[in-house]
């Protein structure tokens, strides 16, 4: 009797998994699937098997002047590394500060990163473009990445990391070998925090590589746009009309590679995901 | 020797300092000072209207009080009715998938492959995820193009054109983007719960939905209070998924225009003063809930016990002196 219902229970756990397990694909086949067909053969209705046009739509996005699309690519590619790049190595330098030192505004300024630590950025946006503006910065890649600086969720996730994995004494050790504070910091902790810095690049990258709101205020000349940018653009403009199998197209390449990034590093980052989640 | 160590703490202070300025200055340049400009800004009656710059003039609370008899609380209704639409279904189906994963007694087949298919979406860029759905749900999309050909409607379902169609379109793709993520975080929870209360309680004869109603609720509710908070600060930046869906029109009739898309038009059209009032609102509300987050990352004692033993120990204090 207890075995039996266990077992029903089990059936309809492995049914309500598979149900949102294909939501989740399905999509995404689709978009597939339609990227791979010519615009008279989406009109025709839905098919489930991919056509043959894969190549020509390539080729008709890759030609598009209206959208210079590997331009976007390279874009991205800058904003997201260069923030991977930043976030990581700050986010640590910051908890390192507060975590190793004693100084006197130590707990105000940790009790500070924690106060802004989920602060949409959007409530001061209209400052930061005035900013940039007056900066002489609009209109370029530069402030998508310089504030990313002040990450205080990074912060946060660094900090905490080395409290459970970086020894005080190690430090101290270092300091009685004659290692400079920033040698220290830079050559034996930054190896130890290798598997933090590595979970947070990738969220930082995607993050980033993701980010529609402000690039699209800051950027107003179309060789500087970003992905995100390039595909706002397509649902204004009516393409629609006359060629389905380009927009497709397009949104295939803004996410494929996230996608094939993520099934490579996929259990890492679910790890990861988990790791960040965990409140003491 | 004493005097030695002293110098030494002292020269060791000015590393911690330098180590944590870059943080704080960038934050001051590129967070408060924007800030400070915002707030600023809100008083004065400042836009752009063709070419011809109205203002910078003084208005006072001019913006705050038109912006509340205007078009604010529908937009905020919005926001929060979609992120109803998404956040229930999320948290339900997180917390159901979570206590399956976790439950040992459940044998689930390709528990990974599960996990990693869930959390997918999550990665997915919000803006072409939501041109997808605005391709697939189309009028002539391939949704309704599969519906016919199923055989269950004869006219296609126009999705766009309907409050409740759009909203809920809106309301899936935040679902589908973030029920994976809380369910990696509430198996993590649950996974830290200590396994010999369960043991225990199976041992007491506990059934499955005692467990998780009397044991595995209670004990992850400082984490998903935490869900709740994040998920609404989520909520009020919700942008990218209507903005495109919509291309910005927050059809139908501004039904799925959100806060940050409003601010987003004000923004665009250079209506500082507004933008500005709008922001101060938002940053309000946001600071409110980051008050939230702060208390829960900072409350060492989460489920308030070791407090009472405070407040305990305090009056048996209190009584002995008197």
């Amino acid at each position: 009797m207890k075995t039996k219902s266990g077992k029903s229970r089990s059936v309809f756990a492995h049914i309500v998994l598979i149900i949102l397990a294909f939501m989740c694909l399905f999509f995404f086949y689709i978009l597939i699937v339609n990227a791979t067909r010519s615009h008279a053969e989406l009109q025709r209705g839905f098919s489930a098997l991919p056509g043959s046009s894969f190549v020509a739509n390539l080729q008709s996005v890759l030609n598009d002047p209206a959208i210079p699309i590997l331009r976007g690519v390279l874009n991205s590619l800058i904003v997201s590394g260069c923030c991977a790049l930043i976030v990581t190595y700050f986010s640590a330098v910051t908890a390192y500060g507060i975590y190793v030192y004693d100084f006197k505004l130590k707990k105000a300024a940790f009790t500070f990163i924690m106060m802004i630590l989920v602060m949409p950025t959007q409530v001061t946006a209209l400052g930061f473009l005035r900013l940039i503006t007056s900066m002489g910065m609009d209109d370029s890649l530069l402030p998508l990445i310089l504030p990313s600086i002040a990450s205080p969720a990074v912060f946060y996730f660094m900090h905490s990391y080395m409290q459970s994995s970086l020894p005080k004494e190690l430090v101290e050790a270092a300091r009685i070998d004659g290692s400079s504070e920033i040698g220290t910091f830079n050559r034996i902790v930054m190896p130890l925090l290798k598997p933090a810095i590595a979970v947070q690049a990738i969220f930082t990258f995607v993050g980033s590589w993701n980010n529609y709101f402000v690039p699209a205020l800051v950027i107003t000349s179309k060789n500087k746009q970003t992905l995100p940018i390039m595909i706002a653009t397509l649902r204004g403009a009516d393409y629609m009309n006359f060629d389905m199998g380009k927009i497709y197209m397009m949104i295939t390449i803004a996410i494929v590679p996230i996608i094939l990034v993520y099934l490579l590093l996929s259990k890492f980052i679910v790890e990861g995901v988990a790791l960040g989640g965990v409140k003491e | 020797m004493q005097k030695e160590k002293k110098i030494k703490s002292i020269s060791y202070a000015k590393w911690g300092y330098i180590f944590i300025l870059p943080f704080f200055l960038t934050y001051f340049i590129f967070s408060l000072i924007p800030l400070f400009d915002t707030i600023r800004n809100s008083f004065y009656e400042y836009y752009t209207s063709g070419l011809k710059v109205i203002g910078p003039k003084w208005v006072g609370f001019q913006n705050y009080i038109s912006l509340l008899s205007a078009d604010l609380p529908k937009y905020a209704w919005n926001t929060f009715v979609m992120w109803v639409l998404g956040f229930v279904p999320q948290i339900v189906i997180a917390l159901l998938l979570a206590s399956w994963f976790t439950n040992n007694r459940m044998k689930i087949r390709g528990k990974q492959f599960f996990k990693v298919v869930i959390y997918l979406p999550n990665l997915i860029m919000a803006s072409a995820f939501a041109m997808l759905f605005f391709a697939l749900f189309s009028n002539a999309g391939p949704v309704n193009g599969i519906l016919k050909g199923l055989g269950i409607i004869s006219e296609p379902i126009r999705f766009m054109e309907s409050t409740l169609g759009a909203r809920t379109l809106v309301a899936l793709m935040n679902f589908l983007m973030w029920f994976g993520n809380t369910t990696i975080m509430l198996m993590a929870a649950i996974m830290g719960i200590n396994p010999s209360v369960f043991e225990a309680a199976e041992l007491d004869g506990c059934t499955n939905s005692q467990k998780f109603f009397r044991i595995t609720l209670p004990q992850i509710k400082p984490l998903l209070t935490y869900t709740l908070i994040t998920s609404l600060i989520g909520g009020l930046q919700m942008f990218d998924v209507p903005q495109i869906l919509t291309n910005g029109q927050g059809a139908p009739d501004r039904t799925t225009m959100t806060l940050i898309m409003f601010l987003n038009n004000h923004l665009k059209s250079k209506n500082y003063g507004m933008a500005g009032a709008l922001s101060m609102y938002l940053f309000v509300i946001s600071g409110i809930l980051c008050y939230f987050v702060f208390k829960i990352n900072m409350d060492k004692d989460p489920d308030g016990s070791r407090s009472a033993a405070k407040k305990a120990r305090k009056l048996a204090k209190k009584g002995g002196q008197a």
